[in-house]
């Protein structure tokens, strides 16, 4: 169920295939259209369009990590919204309260996740505790720690430079001014060029290899499709604001471990692991460190998530980041990820992060309430997974 | 006219792409002990799953009688309901539950309101235990008694379903010899109360010992029956039986260029087991292969072959290793996998499935996994570089695929075969350890890996070859070790090595 797997016989590509491979591309798709109509058109005003993006930032951060989790074999991490209330509490009361300097405090914080996910990592990969205890563990321990830092009191932030690094709009001199915002489409155009050269050359490099191919209408009709939303966004960005920090920050996040997870060789060993721990460690991996690293990794990128929650909210109290985690676990197996490991890609679990955002936003919109809301996200969440698991049964694979 | 409790007639078993039983057939007599013999993957526990319904009616051609009518069991309760009742080697029970939850597991001893009635249960299971001489409290976990014990309970619990025939497979294997003794005379003790037995066993002084009749089978055919009184019933008489296939050219011709040079040794090589830690697996073994040579280990399953390939890959088996390893002379140490690979070792494994191969993944995937460096420059993968390396390993290997993106769950055995060899041949190694390279794999298969093989020491490399099929060391090998039960118990040059005399190294020591 990968959404950018190239595959080897483009031209063959039948429609079954097709439906399987970008089922929850489409799933999006109709999501997003149902609610478009439900909401009588206000999903797409240009406000909705960019807080899409903005409140489900931290979860596409946490999910990148929890693919790396889940990869090793349906793992998951428990702790991640405790160390984002700790890792937050730390940072209101050193910059509020204390007067700390912010850039050393970022550094304290990112640290400090990082040493909460070493911590379980630890456990997890060299004593091999398992993960699911060690976390449920961790989501007890840093939850109270939080408390005790912040006293179980509400402790806000209004230093500028701080939130300025994490929410601020992005203005360009000449391109932005209070009547018009240019600079998203300009933004945009640029990845839309870069896009359509990198498809270019790529297919050029294949030719003169003589590797096979997908077939041009395949490859240009993705950059085309894939353009053309992007466009469409970033127009939606000039209409409201412009482009955020956070939403650079969100991006080059899932850059990264995009790129980790399809090109590195450390990244394939994670999906090694899923899909068979003993002959990886038989292939002479040190399986225990892919472990450590999965949730090292999370602790860190929950760090940054605590960073990111507390400048967007403004405040971080007792209860901040409580089921976090759950949003992202759910992104990430509607998002295709195997509830047994071993496969799973940051574009799909984009997609599912991104499904659930919608759905939240539409019924927000329509004003129905919390309860409600949980009760189509669990359902959607379970349907995602049981497809899964009854097409790669068929497929007989599992 | 004999009394006869069971008739199995032409039965035909066929798995994808094997033939585990062609036409055998089996007669047993009521109230008689009746012996199973063959090399490993003849097709006994075949057989014997076919006869309790594990296999069910209609996916085996042929037909049982049982007391005279023909039976169709479609699951293990059905022949269970009959009286028919199967031990297996590894013994089925459950090690945190008490001996009496044990024996009515699945089965359960019930009072009126559908509730265990655990009174019952336990009075039972300890009548049950008395039959087999086994004097323990019924509320023992089965993890705090030995295996032998494991073993009674095993009977006493075929006894608590009312058992007319009872099916033993390999049931010494994990004894020692006093407790072997002592199950062996409990079955000529129930004997004699009118039970009848089969038993599948390797020992063939077991055999002799306590058999009325042997029926050996090979190559998934019945050869012949020997009856104690009427035929020679001796070792060296069922020996001839088991290996008695003629031998033709079935492994391709080789020069022999063995190298004086030494390229492996290992001296006094002693590993542990991994949960066990007081039980020896492999107890003191010394060996050398040299360059350009072919070395083969010999011996039944449990010798202790693939724990002692494992061990010196990298430690990557057992605890308390002991011993020294050289390579080319030079003393190693060799922790991990990633060291012996880095030595220019390789270990292909007996179970691919297992711990080979990543089924959900493509060839590609699977092809560089070991050596991912040599495709890759700081950290990033080429993906040029390694669908060419998939590409040229996959022709090597004459893998029959659509595609390198194939996932090798989809294969045949012998293309998963292939497709790991390629992986490790993809790792250059200077020293390849086989382990059942040709297990469940078709004829041609075999051919092209056992070229491979030539292929290898043609250039100066050693390979180590596990095998279970006596013919196939013999054909391949330069030199053979015999191993049994964790200890080297001969070496013979190929050229002066038979069938009959490896058999006869592994069992002439089990006295």
């Amino acid at each position: 169920m990968s959404t950018k797997k190239e595959t080897q016989d483009g031209a063959q590509l039948n429609l079954g295939a097709f439906l399987t491979r970008y089922s929850m591309v489409i799933a999006l798709v109709v999501v997003f259209i149902l609610f478009y109509f439900l909401t009588g058109g206000r999903l797409l005003y240009a406000q909705n369009m960019s807080n899409l993006l903005l409140q489900n930032g931290y979860v596409l951060v946490m999910a990148c990590g929890m693919l790396l989790c889940i990869l090793t074999g349906g793992n998951i991490d428990l702790s991640v919204g405790s160390v984002i209330c700790l890792v937050g509490g730390v940072a209101a009361v050193l910059i509020s309260n204390q007067g700390f300097n912010v850039y050393l405090t970022i550094i304290i914080c990112l640290l400090l996740g990082l040493a909460a996910g070493v911590w379980q990592g630890y456990w997890i990969g060299y004593v091999r505790i398992p993960p699911f205890i060690t976390t449920l563990g961790g989501m007890f321990m840093f939850r109270g720690f939080g408390r005790l830092v912040l006293n179980s009191k509400t402790v806000s932030v209004q230093n500028a430079a701080f939130l300025n690094i994490f929410t601020a709009y992005i203005k360009i001199p000449g391109l932005d001014n209070d009547s018009r915002i240019l600079s998203p489409l300009v933004i945009g155009v640029i990845v839309v060029l870069f896009l359509f050269y990198s498809t270019i050359s790529s297919r050029a490099k294949k030719a003169k290899k003589g590797y096979r191919q997908n077939s041009a209408l395949a490859d240009f009709g993705r950059t085309i499709l894939i353009s053309a939303v992007l466009l469409f966004y970033c127009y939606q960005l000039t209409q409201y604001k412009g482009v955020s920090v956070m939403l650079i920050w969100v991006v080059a996040i899932c850059l990264i471990y995009n790129f980790i997870t399809s090109k590195t060789a450390f990244g394939r060993y994670f999906y090694a692991v899923g899909g068979n721990e003993k002959a990886t460690q038989l292939s002479g991996i040190n399986t225990n460190k892919v472990y450590f690293i999965a949730y090292a990794n999370m602790g860190l990128l929950a760090g940054l998530c605590g960073l990111l929650c507390l400048a967007r909210v403004g405040s971080v109290n007792g209860s901040t980041g409580t089921s976090f985690e759950m949003d992202a676990i759910g992104s990430c197996f509607i998002g295709g990820a195997s509830a047994y490991g071993g496969s799973g890609t940051i574009p799909g679990v984009i997609i599912g992060a991104l499904l659930l955002g919608v759905i939240n936003m539409g019924m927000s919109i329509m004003g129905i309430g919390d309860s409600w809301q949980y009760v189509v996200k669990g359902g959607v969440l379970l349907i995602a997974v049981i497809f899964d698991v009854v097409s790669s049964r068929k497929s007989g694979t599992r | 006219m004999a009394d006869i409790i069971l008739e199995m007639k032409s039965i035909t078993k066929e798995f994808p792409g094997v033939k585990a039983l062609d036409d055998v057939n089996l007669v047993v007599e009521r109230g008689e002990i009746h012996a199973l013999i063959g090399e490993n993957g003849a097709g006994k526990s075949t057989l014997m799953n076919v006869l309790s319904g594990i296999y069910p009616v209609g996916s085996y051609t042929g037909e049982i009688y049982y007391n005279g009518k023909l039976c169709e069991f479609k699951t293990l309760k059905d022949s269970e309901a009959e009286g028919i009742v199967i031990i297996h080697q590894e013994l089925a029970l459950i090690p945190l539950l008490t001996i009496g939850e044990n024996m009515f597991l699945g089965n359960e001893k019930k009072n009126k309101y559908g509730n265990i009635d655990w009174d019952q249960t336990y009075n039972e299971a300890e009548k049950h235990m008395a039959q087999v001489g086994l004097h323990e409290s019924a509320q023992t976990l089965i993890k705090d008694i030995g295996t032998g014990k494991q073993q009674l309970v095993e009977i006493a619990k075929a006894f608590s379903k009312n058992v007319k025939l009872l099916i033993l497979d390999e049931p010494t294997s994990s004894l020692n010899d006093e407790d072997a003794k002592m199950l062996l005379d409990l079955l000529m003790e129930f004997k004699k109360d009118g039970l009848t037995s089969i038993i599948i066993t390797h020992k063939l002084n077991e055999i002799i010992y306590c058999a009325d009749k042997a029926t050996i089978i090979r190559d998934g055919s019945t050869i012949e029956t020997l009856v104690k009184g009427v035929d020679e019933f001796s070792e060296d008489r069922i020996i001839k039986g088991m290996v008695g296939r003629p031998m033709d050219d079935r492994y391709p011709a080789r020069e022999h260029n063995v190298s004086l040079e030494v390229s492996l040794e290992v001296k006094n090589w002693t590993v542990h087991h991994p949960l066990y830690h007081e039980k020896v697996v492999d107890d003191n073994i010394s060996f050398n292969v040299h360059k350009g040579e072919v070395v083969g280990f010999s011996g039944l399953q449990g010798a202790g072959r693939t724990e002692l390939a494992m061990s010196i890959f990298g430690k990557s088996y057992g605890t308390d290793i002991t011993g020294e390893l050289y390579l080319n002379g030079e003393k190693v140490d060799l922790k991990t996998p990633e060291q012996a690979i880095h030595h220019k070792i390789a270990y292909v494994t007996e179970d691919r499935k297992t711990n080979g191969l990543i089924l959900g993944e493509s060839i590609r995937f699977n092809t560089t996994l070991a050596r991912l460096d040599k495709v890759c420059s700081n950290g990033v993968i080429d993906t040029a570089a390694e669908m060419k390396a998939a590409d040229d390993m996959t022709a090597e290997m004459g893998t029959k695929t659509p595609s390198i993106e194939q996932k090798v769950g989809n294969l045949s055995g012998g293309n998963q075969q292939k497709a790991l060899l390629g992986k490790w041949m993809f790792a250059e190694p200077d020293i390849l350890i086989l382990d059942e390279p040709t297990r469940g794999i078709d004829v041609g298969a075999k051919y092209d890996i056992c070229c491979l093989i030539n292929q290898m020491v043609a250039n100066g490399k050693s390979v180590i070859m596990i095998s279970s099929e006596m013919p196939e060391l013999i054909g391949m090998c330069d030199r053979i070790y015999v191993m049994n039960e964790g200890e080297l118990r001969g070496e013979l040059d190929a050229k002066e090595a038979t069938q009959e005399k490896i058999m006869s190294y592994i069992i002439s020591a089990d006295n």
